[in-house]
């Protein structure tokens, strides 16, 4: 049995005037680290807020751990623990008055599930009599799956934790969920930043409420279906629009300071596209091919 | 300083020919509150059409300092120009000749995107027939025929954004400062995004930028990096890469931030 | 049970560590009240009088000397003439002038009939009418003593007496106004508000997806309220009795119970407008508008309702904060009993129920 299964989910708001989700089904299996991949709007929290029983679908059915999500909500809100995308707990508490208080909301104790977080709690331990509202964004976010973990949930949803948060604290917060995931708890996460796909077992990539592909990173990688290459020259955007300007060349957008692009159908190869760049006067010009991201697999994904 | 320099001359190529001019320069420039070095003697030059990033973690101080440079804030010490133009005394000039465009206020979503373009067109001071004329041109060059009298709220965010960085540049500032611009966007849109931005820097516009993407970090020319207050590391990002042994302007930025001590808000 | 006080304990942090919610708590009972009581009040004093006495005789000396015995005016120098008296009124000097005709002594015995002119400043009608009151009462205070054996057969002497405030001490009706007043801010407005925090902090979706049961927030978001405003409510009620000097006429058992009653209806209120409301401000916004200026208008503790527009008349047919001004009024000042107000607390009652019953019935379990 999958720990969370949703099946053909809409939802829409506005008498139906705009589609958030659009007939949506997936999977994710006891244990398993799944990541929603999308840009804001997408539908990631729709998603969230009706496998956490917050919003009713129009169609569809949607269960976690086998309750349904419309009948057995009751038993759902005992076992999930949710952290919202605005989440940000309340400033005038302390560390320790917020963690407590959840903890009661949710009939437990620090004392009783403190195994669970203690490797999370003792880092914001030092700060545990100051407010809420005075820490850094990374300890807020800790405090806040603490908050989420308090009562052993078997499914943990969190809608994009690392939005607005600095690199290091992103980074501390994955290796946190990659420890939780030992555990044995099954954690759904959405992100609006690619980079951070590869760190799940299995990621959707979604947009404009509607599921683009749906396995685990690697996959989704290996079956891009053409050779990516890079180009990188003393001129970026001169470059860049030289390579638009070219027929063989089939797509074509800035990556950080490369240049990436794919080649059509056509007999020319990378070689005469680099000469002819050449002859136009770019300097330092490196074509070199590399293995695509996530991100490259969402860009070809969305404008097909 | 000078070391920078030299590593620029190599990144920033356009038609690199006569002396160009310094769009920004600062000068050990500080804001204390209290006892608290919000920004800690930083100095940096950006030059007339340069992409400029501008990094930090969270409460590294970056807001503080946009806000100086935006005439928004006096420093406590030290020395500031921007386009040419104190920060302490003529902070008026300086508004005039820059624009802004931040992920949280950009435009007003109850107003039409001609109404919105009027209204900031207005703001600064564009004439009217040259706010017609040129609002014309955007909204072509946008895409937006069919949508100019639709209300800037029913547009998707990447739309907004797109039209929110037009808006910004619309008076044709001498330097545009972006805070976060690209937050939650879509990849595509995102790309969109930085071709205008490179459009407007070719066309001399130095573009100063926020961001937490840190692919995005690579299409800037030169990126600094601030620490508790402090520019840390100033450089183009290959040159960065190189000197921190890595691949990844990710792995730059966690080497320099990992230590900091400094909390936001 | 313990989750329930957990959630109490919580709204109380709230409370006592936001300094503008406990200055709305404390500062304002004490600030209305002082303002009411003194400021605002309608009874006169010090009233700066200016004279022109053309005449200079006797009667006028005698007059003058009674006007300013009398603690509500406050003679200034003389005036000259009629130019500058103008003059004086517009520099807001004095709200009141007398001018007394020459030879008004000997007109008063010679034609039995002599001429006052007295002039009041009518940009502020109360206190004008109310100063030209007082001075006719004087007037005619001397007239009296001058003639006590004259007994005009028919003459009709007025006797007023102004019942339960005999001193006409403004200040008291504005006692259970303010009570009502303060019971909609706190009750009304900070419950709200509190509410809808949770919305916006979405720590409100995070209490939806756990086991605490929703009816449970909104009962632990109105316990302290209810507390608090009885803290209000004793604190107004000491400052009446030992500042203002009022004395409480009938049952301060009734008078809690019936405010009781009231504040339930205000927090059933507070619920029922964050139940519609996303954001802190429109919740602020709706309990001012739509609550606390329907009280100061619509009672009649400020403004006679009598002199209103009868749409408006209407209307206050429905607003809470009427019927309980009437109720207190009357057991506060009067000293009725339960038996003159039973009709007010039934209708109370039922918007009270009405109301909770709404409320309780739109609080959604989802988003």
């Amino acid at each position: 049995m999958s720990s969370v299964s949703v099946k053909n989910i809409i939802k829409t708001y506005n008498k139906g005037e705009v589609k958030a989700v659009n007939d949506t089904s997936f999977e994710v299996a006891k244990g398993e680290l799944f990541g929603l991949i999308g840009p804001d709007g997408a539908g990631k929290t729709s998603i969230f807020r009706i496998l956490t029983t917050l919003l009713l679908a129009d169609s569809g059915t949607a269960t976690v751990e086998g309750f349904d999500v419309v009948k057995d909500y009751k038993e759902i809100q005992n076992i999930v623990g949710y952290m919202p995308g605005r989440f940000s707990l309340y400033q005038d508490l302390t560390v320790e008055e917020n963690l407590s208080f959840f903890a009661t909301v949710f009939g437990t104790t620090i004392e009783d599930n403190y195994e669970l977080i203690k490797d999370i709690y003792e880092q914001i331990k030092p700060f545990s009599s100051r407010r809420a509202g005075k820490l850094s964004g990374g300890m807020k976010q800790k405090l806040a799956l603490c908050c989420a973990l308090i009562h052993k949930p078997k499914v943990l949803f969190l809608d994009e934790p690392t939005t607005g948060v600095d690199v290091v604290s992103r980074k501390e917060f994955w290796d946190m969920l990659g420890k939780l995931k030992k555990q044995g708890i099954t954690i759904v996460v959405s992100t609006p930043y690619m980079d951070e796909a590869t760190l799940c077992d299995r990621i959707a990539l979604i947009q404009n409420g509607s599921i683009m592909s749906i396995d685990t990173p690697g996959n989704i990688i290996n079956n891009f279906p053409k050779a990516l290459f890079a180009a990188k020259a003393d001129n970026i955007y001169k470059l860049l629009q030289d390579l638009r300007a070219e027929a063989e060349v089939e797509s074509c957008y800035a990556s950080g300071e490369y240049t990436r692009f794919t080649m059509g159908h056509g007999q020319l190869t990378t070689d005469n596209v680099k000469s002819r760049l050449i002859e136009s006067g770019h300097k330092n010009l490196v074509i070199k091919k590399i293995i695509p991201g996530i991100e490259d697999c969402f860009i070809r994904l969305m404008n097909s | 300083m000078d070391n920078n320099r030299t590593n620029k001359s190599s990144s920033i190529e356009q038609s690199s020919t006569v002396n160009r001019q310094l769009s920004i320069e600062c000068r050990k420039l500080t804001k204390q509150f209290g006892a608290f070095k919000a920004v800690d003697e930083i100095s940096f030059d950006v030059e007339q059409g340069e992409i400029f990033g501008f990094l930090g973690a969270n409460g590294a101080g970056k807001t503080t300092a946009m806000r100086i440079l935006c005439g928004l804030s006096y420093p406590t010490s030290g020395q500031a120009t921007v386009a040419g133009f104190d920060v302490y005394k003529q902070q008026e000039s300086i508004k005039k000749n820059i624009g802004y465009m931040s992920q949280k206020f950009s435009l007003y979503d109850n107003l039409t995107i001609l109404e919105n373009i009027e209204f900031y067109g207005g703001v600064y001071g564009v004439s009217r027939p040259d706010i017609k004329t040129r609002s014309n041109k955007l909204i072509t060059t946008l895409g937006l025929e069919k949508e100019a009298k639709k209300l800037v709220g029913e547009l998707p965010l990447g739309w907004k954004q797109k039209l929110a960085f037009s808006v910004a540049i619309f008076h044709r500032p001498k330097i545009v400062f972006l805070d976060e611009p690209t937050g939650g966007v879509d990849p595509v849109t995102r790309r969109q995004f930085w071709d205008m931005i490179y459009e407007a820097a070719a066309d001399g516009i130095t573009v100063f930028v926020t961001t937490h993407y840190m692919d995005e970090a690579e299409y800037c020319n030169r990126i600094s990096v601030m620490v508790d207050g402090r520019v840390e590391a100033l450089d183009s990002p290959a040159n960065l890469k190189n000197k921190f042994n890595t691949d990844t302007m990710d792995d730059v930025f966690y080497q320099l931030a990992r230590g900091a001590k400094r909390m936001d808000n | 049970m313990k989750q329930l006080f957990a959630f109490i304990r919580k709204e109380f942090y709230h409370v006592f560590r936001d300094r503008r919610t406990l200055l709305i708590l404390f500062g304002m009972p004490v600030a209305q009240i002082l303002l009411f009581g003194f400021a605002l009040s309608s009874e006169v004093k010090n009233i700066g009088v200016a004279i022109l006495d053309n005449a200079h005789d006797v009667q006028t000396e005698q007059i003058i000397s009674k006007i300013q015995s009398s603690s509500y005016f406050q003679i200034k120098k003389p005036a000259l003439n009629y130019k500058e008296i103008e003059n004086r009124f517009k520099e807001g000097e004095i709200k009141c002038a007398i001018l007394f005709p020459a030879n008004f002594g000997s007109d008063l015995y010679k034609t039995g009939g002599a001429q006052i002119q007295i002039i009041a400043d009518a940009s502020d009608p109360n206190t004008a009418t109310t100063v030209t009151n007082y001075l006719n009462t004087i007037i005619n205070n001397y007239q009296q003593e001058l003639n006590p054996t004259a007994r005009l057969s028919y003459q009709i002497i007025p006797e007023m007496r102004m019942l339960y405030n005999e001193d006409l001490n403004g200040s008291l009706n504005f006692i259970p106004g303010v009570i009502a007043l303060i019971f909609m801010i706190v009750s009304t407005a900070l419950t709200s508000v509190a509410v809808v925090r949770e919305k916006e902090l979405g720590t409100m979706e995070i209490l939806l997806v756990s086991p605490f049961k929703p009816i449970m927030v909104l009962i632990a978001k109105a316990v302290p309220y209810l507390v608090l405003s009885l803290i209000d409510f004793i604190i107004i009620l000491l400052l009446a009795v030992f500042f203002l000097n009022i004395e409480i006429q009938g049952s301060l058992v009734l008078i809690f119970a019936e405010s009781i009653l009231f504040i339930i209806t205000c927090l059933s209120l507070g619920l029922l407008i964050s139940n519609v409301t996303a954001s802190q401000q429109t919740a602020m916004l709706i309990s001012m508008m739509g609550m606390m200026l329907p009280t100061m208008l619509l009672t009649g503790f400020m403004f006679p309702l009598e002199n209103m527009p009868k749409a408006f008349q209407w209307f206050s047919y429905i607003v809470p904060s009427k019927y309980y001004y009437t109720i207190i009024k009357g057991i506060m000042l009067k000293g009725l009993g339960f038996s003159y107000v039973w009709k007010e607390t039934l209708i109370l009652a039922g918007m009270a129920s009405g109301l909770l019953f709404v409320a309780l019935k739109n609080f959604k379990i989802r988003l």
